[in-house]
């Protein structure tokens, strides 16, 4: 019987190694807050990342928390933000989405469980104003 | 000088598929495949100005639920613990009794359920303060559509002989519509304490 050629397995093996490297997202920004979300029990999946844009409130990660202070802040893309900022973030992110997709667009507010309600409701009647009206709350599932 | 001609020998690769394999299992288990999941939620549009938003509601329609900057809980006129709103929503969005201090019930012709009464004038209205922590927060809402969910899932069961989320569009949206989802959020206001 002849033995059965293995030259080709470290191949194939490092080519579903890659295939497994590409398709795991990677998270696209660096996180500048620390949050641990809330957890929930009536949970939906986010669809479509494509048409997600993410805020992040909480408090500034332990190494910029001597520069920014420990209080809530809001980081949209890489950098840290205001609530007047978050409109033009909307604005800009739905520019950047195709014309069919606008109107599908949702925000995920990734927010610390432990942040007050004032900045929220701020971020929340900024959303209002841009028209970002359809939300979600980014929670885990409660076991 | 003449030098013997060294043979190189063959690097013995047969391992290299173990090493690939060690790497492959290794990212396998530290990327996190978990889905985003979260609450989903509608604002409602702002508010314009030339229309003032004086729409009468009567008082048995409403159920009032407050959250305080020590994040306690009053539904209604009382204190309750989070626990038990789920039940209260749930007593206040079915009206099983016709209770009159409960919302009013209407006539409306609706696919699958024919003319039944529904109580479509109900609003859950959350008030909460801007010291009232997001957790709090959160666990009212979740709390709220839990309600709905399970209404609404008793009523597909009831009628369709499955779950909700196992109906068909058709289906899904008479029952959306046998119990429509009304949360209003009002505009925060301090009380209760300090900021």
């Amino acid at each position: 019987m002849p033995e059965l050629n293995t030259s080709s397995l470290p191949d194939l093996i490092f080519t579903m190694l890659f295939f497994f490297m590409i398709v795991t997202s990677m998270r696209e920004v660096t996180l500048k807050v620390e949050f641990k979300v809330p957890q929930g029990t009536e949970l939906e999946k986010l669809e479509k990342k494509s048409l997600v844009s993410f805020i992040y409130v909480g408090r500034p990660t332990e190494e910029l928390r001597k520069k920014m202070g420990s209080e809530s802040r809001i980081q949209l893309n890489d950098k840290f933000a205001d609530v007047s900022d978050v409109m033009d973030y909307v604005y800009q992110e739905r520019a950047n989405m195709s014309e069919s997709d606008q109107p599908y667009m949702r925000v995920s507010l990734k927010i610390d469980q432990d942040t007050k309600m004032g900045i929220v409701t701020d971020i929340k009647q900024a959303l209002r104003k841009a028209y970002a009206l359809k939300i979600n709350y980014s929670a885990q599932m409660r076991q | 000088m003449a030098r013997k001609k060294r043979s190189v020998p063959g690097i013995n690769s047969s391992s290299t598929a173990d090493i690939a394999f060690i790497l492959l299992i290794f990212f396998l288990i530290t990327t996190s495949m978990d889905t985003d999941r979260g609450l989903a939620r509608q604002l409602p549009p702002p508010p314009q100005d030339q229309e003032l938003e004086d729409i009468i509601v009567k008082e048995r329609n409403v159920l009032a639920v407050r959250l305080n900057a020590n994040n306690q809980l009053m539904c209604g006129s009382d204190y309750i613990d989070i626990k038990d709103l789920k039940a209260k929503a749930k007593e206040f969005i079915a009206n099983p009794s016709n209770d009159p201090n409960l919302p009013e019930k209407h006539a409306k012709q609706i696919p699958f359920f024919g003319n039944v009464m529904i109580t479509d004038k109900h609003v859950i209205s959350v008030q909460n303060d801007r010291g009232t922590s997001y957790e709090a927060y959160f666990n009212v809402q979740n709390e709220l559509i839990a309600a709905y969910n399970e209404l609404r899932n008793e009523l597909a069961l009831s009628q369709f002989n499955k779950k909700y989320s196992e109906c068909t569009e058709e289906e899904q949206e008479a029952i959306r519509e046998y119990y429509p989802q009304k949360i209003s959020e009002a505009e925060p206001k301090n009380y209760g304490g300090k900021r």
